[in-house]
């Protein structure tokens, strides 16, 4: 990995600033993320870590400040710019529809067509089922089948087949937003594994928790958030859960 | 057999159907077979098309998870001001077309004041259900336009065809647009979507899914059909009265629901909605075929619409209770 892209990093967040009706959220936060690196973001509620992610996803846009994108400055419209770009959010309460099932959520907008007029034609249920099932074969997940609804599947489940859609869709980048809330200990343990995986596969993994246990075990360099800036930023090596506490 | 059953279970309008055939069997023998004769089926598919229409347009818009109140109205609205129009001397082919986009006309407003405003579309339409009736009598003046003769070429809509004159035309275009909608919403990422922001409507947002036009879309849909149910109405009975369709935005959600529809959005079938207005029919005519006080059809369609729902409940945690075992 010498060519030029990958020597620098994939994402540079230069002095970003949000203010919501008042409150500044994000104070000028200035941050690189490298290439296939595992940065956790830590911080308490109302930190900015959330301000962060919606800017870096396309859901918000910032008041002030340039985010870079493997070199070119970007400007996100909406999630659908980030994702196209190669930016996929993982969310909290996941990005599945429950009533839906695992073939249908895999390509929520951006269904494989057969025909189309203006972008809305019949979809390709045969590659949506087959690509699924392999997609979710690679994240080493084992389901039943892409017709089961997305509903029944744990909360480990859900996130598995998250990962793997993003996957799927060729991500360079992987935003999870706080994927281990409300999950059972063993389910935990999966996700923290698919974090891990993603370095090998070359893609850069964005992890949020409340939970720096499980920053700490996935991740290569932690970036503490208070108050809207970066009060830490050390490799995981160089740093400690006691001296993390003490900033936030 | 246990993924048969499982399908079957999570598929409430299948249950549906079992339960129309077996009303089709009880009101068979209790009115000496005049349920399923010729003369009386054919009434019952004569009127079939309108409500179903609207149950299919409220049925799109709920799995969207949205709701709409207005439909009653705006099924008086769009044939009214074809009427008008008519009896003005406008043609057939500008007066038409009028009505309908008048009928778009109301679902855009209603989606736009609900998702701008982010307001319960419960409020929204509730308000447009007075607003559209209201506009229906001002513009009649009250009274019935007289339609000249000939002006609606009535042997494309209502007209008898088939074996016997046993449906209306009227019943063809039901079934071409159930199709298409039906289509649509299985087979399109339109549908995709519309189940997607019904379903979890932040998850569709976060995928990019563009929520508002989606939403605003499926009501338009909803008010254009409740518009076109109406106009056929008025073609079967040769005059615009203003107070058709009044209570037939709640028959409409009964049918949804009773089809297994959710309130909550994002579960539901058009096939669903369909069966529903077809049970609410067949009810309607089966009780009074059997010399059932017609005053007990309220409380029928009443007591079925919360049975529907609970059986429906049941069904579906059954369904999601039963692991189908894998063979990878």
């Amino acid at each position: 990995m010498t060519d030029p892209i990958h020597s620098r990093p994939i994402i540079q967040v230069r002095n970003l600033h949000k203010w919501y009706s008042g409150v500044h959220a994000l104070k000028g936060v200035t941050l690189d993320i490298e290439q296939s690196e595992a940065l956790g973001l830590v911080g308490d509620n109302g930190a900015g870590k959330s301000t962060l992610i919606n800017i870096l996803s396309g859901t918000q846009s910032p008041d002030e400040g340039e985010i870079t994108f493997e070199g070119r400055p970007v400007r996100f419209r909406g999630p659908r710019d980030a994702m196209d770009a190669g930016i996929e959010t993982i969310y909290q309460y996941n990005s599945m529809v429950p009533t839906m099932s695992i073939a249908r959520n895999m390509f929520i907008g951006r269904e494989p067509l057969k025909h189309s007029v203006f972008g809305i034609g019949t979809m390709d249920f045969a590659r949506m089922r087959a690509d699924s099932v392999q997609a979710i074969a690679d994240v080493d997940l084992h389901l039943r089948s892409p017709d089961a609804l997305v509903g029944e599947l744990s909360g480990g489940q859900r996130q598995g087949v998250a990962i793997a859609r993003a996957m799927h869709f060729k991500s360079k980048v992987m935003i999870l937003d706080e994927p281990t809330n409300h999950l059972a200990v063993k389910e935990t343990q999966k996700v923290i594994g698919f974090v891990q995986s993603l370095k090998d596969l070359g893609i850069t993994a964005v992890f949020i928790s409340h939970n720096i246990h499980h920053v700490f075990e996935c991740c290569d360099r932690i970036v503490a958030m208070a108050r809207g800036e970066i009060v830490l930023d050390r490799r995981v090596a160089d740093t400690s859960m006691e001296e993390i506490l003490t900033v936030l | 057999m246990k993924r048969i059953l499982k399908i079957y279970l999570e598929k409430p309008e299948l249950a549906g159907i079992v339960f129309l055939i077996v009303l089709a069997i009880v009101f068979q023998s209790r009115s000496n077979g005049v349920f399923l004769n010729a003369q009386n089926l054919q009434g019952m598919l004569g009127l079939l098309p309108e409500m179903a229409l609207v149950a299919v347009g409220v049925t799109l818009l709920m799995i969207c998870g949205e709701f709409d109140l207005s439909v009653g109205s705006v099924f008086a609205l769009t044939p009214m001001i074809m009427g008008v129009m008519l009896a003005d001397g406008w043609p057939f082919m500008l007066a038409f077309p009028a009505g309908l986009v008048a009928a778009a006309a109301v679902g855009l407003v209603n989606g736009t004041l609900t998702v701008r405003f982010a307001i319960p579309s419960f409020i929204t339409t509730l308000g447009m259900l007075f607003v559209a009736r209201s506009l229906t009598i001002v513009i009649s003046g009250g009274f019935p336009p007289v339609i000249p003769q000939g002006a609606m070429p009535r042997e494309m809509f209502t007209a008898f065809i088939g074996p016997g004159g046993l449906i209306r035309m009227s019943f063809v275009w039901f079934v071409m647009i159930a199709l298409f909608i039906g289509l649509i919403l299985s087979r399109t990422n339109f549908g995709n979507w519309v189940r997607a922001t019904g379903g979890f409507l932040p998850a569709a947002q976060s995928m990019g899914i563009p929520t508002t036009r989606v939403k605003i879309a499926c009501f338009m849909i909803c008010s254009v059909l409740a518009g076109f149910a109406g106009t056929l109405q008025v073609m079967r009975l040769g005059a615009p009265l203003p107070s058709i369709g009044e209570g037939l935005e709640l028959q409409a959600v009964a049918a949804a629901v009773i089809g297994g529809t959710a309130l909550t959005g994002g579960i539901g079938t058009i096939l669903g909605g369909i069966v529903g207005a077809i049970l609410i029919r067949v009810i309607d005519n089966g009780l009074v075929l059997s010399r059932v006080d017609a005053n007990w059809f309220k409380m029928a369609l009443g007591a079925l619409t919360v049975f529907a729902v609970i059986v429906n409940a049941w069904l579906r945690a059954k369904a999601k209770g039963m692991k189908v075992e894998t063979h990878q």
